[in-house]
């Protein structure tokens, strides 16, 4: 927040490096310094390390059951809800207690993180090349074009995102669960549950998430195709493609990549209520919505259950935002507290 | 401005069409039938009812039918039955003869239900928990960003934009369960589930009493579904203001001695929440779409309650009905911010 007007920016530090610090260079000086986006960066850091280090941080593997430590929980659990004294199965061994499956929280916990990170990564990726295609051609073509490309985004727009997502979800679901072998299908079905559910939800997500970024897109191009360094690439014999990929994306790209950033926490948000409602990851792999979920039935007893899956949803959307707003903040400053 | 919105109105048909027809196709690509059990029925059976729903006709002609049945208004002689394929939203009788419109269709999964009977007990307490939540969101969220922009990078303002990141940041699914367990299991005083009113509603819509036995029921799930809302309207109220303020208009206003309660409340605050009622439009939507996550946390007997069974059920017409029912409120709330945006800001003219 206070990088253009802080004033106790070092004189000498602006002196050093006068001239030669580029835009990026310059907007990741500004994101460092915020602090708010620091601490997203660095808790994102620390969840995709995480994720890749799953196996040997959490003690237990997340499909492990134990059905005599059934609800265990450890003492100090017990100690934050009293009300679980009188019947709760203590085992010290799970950090956090275990699930009514007697499976570990905590390593459940951990291995969620994969399912989440990988949303928050693929699904973006996916929704920027949809969204960045279909808007630039938009963009830079325009006249009929781009009034027909842009009235189907708008027929989109009407479509109720969430309802749709779970109508698609049953589609996927049920379409590849069991068709003959050898076909496309089955491949695709196959290749779904080695990913434990995973791949069809990121296309769900993909699918429905890329209308915001196409119109941004288009927005972008249109305003930059205007401009002089455009005509001087046309003038010289540049082709649309190279005007394209050399001249103008390179320079819309910062609003498009803080779009793309402030809407991870929605991606991630809607793999969880997926799997809170029952049509997101298979079972068992770990999911926070569905632990969340299954939490939820057992609030009375056992609150620790939801509570900790839900810090750690939370806790990430948390990250993803401050670093969103860091971003903004630093790639586009001009918009500081102008805009939302 | 009556040639726009008449356009507009043309325009909304036409992506309802759409609308309609991607679910259709989508909710008949979906494998397995209305009628498919663990246990299988005999054929004869099964193609019977089928035949009943008309379910054995082309898809095309079932669509249109469909379309014909919701949208063109039937004259008829014949009174409103009780039948569930003669269940219309609009009966008015003229005379001898009776307009009926709007056949929803029946539901295939509770033999004597129609989609209408499902809009009549359901919707209303949707609305009503939108209405609610719409209400929560503006009174929390618009102090919240006047006091941030007000006192622009000081405390105030740090407090107000942190508990707009926390707004945007603790989604229903993880806000609703701990506020559950903390007011509803553990101090007790709210109920942790369920709906204060039942129909038949005031108007169609509203309940019939508005007393704490209502609203205790709808604290938490409004307060859950507006608080996200709230977050969005702060931070773009404290955006606007940030702007206005620093217009030439309000050092005028200032420099004629106008006392400052009076330049924020009159000069200021009008002009700075024009940009504000174009999110309502979005925020509106997202309303809509949360009042169904929030009914499944809460239990609520909305709308949302018998959407994802009636997707697994292949029910039809209660899938076709739902997302049109939604559909319909994006496009009109999107229609009206744009109305009221032109009235407000008499710069913006439409053509």
């Amino acid at each position: 927040m206070t990088a253009l007007t802080n004033p106790l920016t070092p004189v000498a530090d602006q002196s050093a490096t006068n001239k030669s610090r580029s835009l990026w260079q310059e907007a990741m000086r500004r994101l460092i310094r915020n602090r708010g986006a620091l601490t997203g960066g660095i808790i994102i850091i620390l969840l995709v390390l995480t994720a890749i280090f799953a196996d040997i941080i959490a003690p237990y593997t997340f499909e492990k059951q134990s059905l005599l430590n059934a609800n265990a929980v450890p003492t100090w659990i017990t100690r934050l809800f009293p009300s679980l004294k009188p019947y709760a199965v203590i085992n010290e061994q799970y950090p956090i207690g275990a699930d009514k499956l007697g499976r570990d929280l905590f390593s459940r916990i951990i291995y969620g993180t994969r399912v989440s990170l990988a949303v928050a990564f693929i699904g973006p990726v996916i929704s920027l090349i949809i969204g960045v295609i279909y808007g630039s051609i938009s963009g830079f073509f325009g006249g009929r074009v781009d009034n027909i490309m842009m009235r189907v985004v708008d027929v989109l727009y009407a479509f109720p995102g969430l309802l749709f997502i779970i109508l698609l979800m049953a589609f996927f679901r049920t379409t590849f669960a069991q068709p003959d072998e050898g076909t496309f299908a089955y491949y695709l079905g196959q290749l779904d549950s080695k990913f434990g559910g995973l791949l069809f939800i990121m296309i769900g997500i993909g699918l429905t998430g890329w209308e915001t970024q196409a119109r941004l897109t288009r927005g972008q191009v249109l305003s930059v195709r205007e401009k002089e360094y455009i005509e001087a690439a046309r003038s010289i014999g540049a082709t649309n493609g190279r005007i394209m990929f050399r001249h103008i994306l390179p320079n819309i790209l910062g609003p498009l990549i803080v779009l793309e950033t402030l809407s991870i926490p929605g991606y991630i948000y809607t793999e969880a209520f997926l799997s809170f409602i029952g049509l997101g990851v298979n079972p068992p792999t770990p999911s926070w919505g569905s632990m969340i979920s299954d939490g939820s039935r057992a609030l009375r007893s056992y609150p620790n259950q939801a509570l900790f899956p839900a810090l750690a949803l939370a806790a990430t959307m948390f990250a993803f935002n401050f670093l969103g707003d860091g971003l903004r903040d630093a790639l586009e400053p001009r918009l500081r507290g102008t805009q939302e | 401005m009556t040639n726009y919105i008449l356009r507009r109105l043309l325009y909304m048909l036409v992506v309802l069409f759409v609308v309609a027809g991607i679910t259709f196709i989508l909710m008949h690509a979906v494998p397995g039938g209305p009628f498919d059990r663990e246990k299988k029925l005999p054929p004869e059976i099964q193609a019977n009812k089928e035949k009943y729903y008309h379910l054995d006709d082309p898809l095309y002609v079932q669509f249109f039918s469909y379309l014909s049945r919701v949208t063109i208004p039937r004259i008829t002689t014949i009174a409103p039955t009780l039948r569930t394929d003669d269940d219309y939203l609009v009966n008015l009788k003229m005379g001898d003869y009776w307009l009926k419109w709007m056949n929803f269709g029946p539901s295939y999964a509770s033999r004597n239900r129609t989609v209408n009977d499902i809009f009549r007990e359901q919707l209303p307490v949707s609305f009503q928990l939108g209405m609610i939540a719409l209400t929560i969101a503006v009174v929390i969220g618009m102090p919240l960003g006047i006091m941030s922009a007000l006192n622009h990078n000081r405390w105030p303002d740090y407090v107000g934009m942190g508990v707009a990141i926390f707004g945007v940041s603790v989604p229903t699914i993880v806000l609703g369960p701990i506020l559950i367990w903390v007011f509803g299991v553990l101090l007790q005083w709210l109920p942790p589930t369920g709906w204060g009113a039942k129909p038949p509603f005031v108007l169609g819509l509203f309940p019939s009493s508005l007393t704490w036995d209502y609203f205790k029921y709808a604290v938490l799930p409004a307060f859950v579904l507006g608080f996200g809302s709230s977050a969005v309207i702060a931070r773009l109220t404290r955006a606007s203001m940030l702007q206005v303020i620093r217009e030439d208009y309000i050092r005028t206003a200032r420099a004629k001695g106008l006392r400052e309660q009076m330049v924020i409340m009159r000069h200021a605050l009008k002009n700075a929440l024009i940009p504000v009622v174009t999110i309502v439009g979005p925020l509106f939507a997202g309303l809509v779409t949360g009042t169904f996550v929030t009914e499944l946390v809460f239990g609520i007997p909305g709308l949302g309650k018998y959407f994802v069974t009636s997707i697994s059920n292949r029910d039809y017409p209660v899938i076709m009905g739902t997302i049109l029912l939604y559909a319909v409120f994006l496009v009109l709330s999107n229609l009206l911010v744009d109305i009221i945006y032109a009235t407000l800001d008499p710069r913006i003219r439409y053509n």
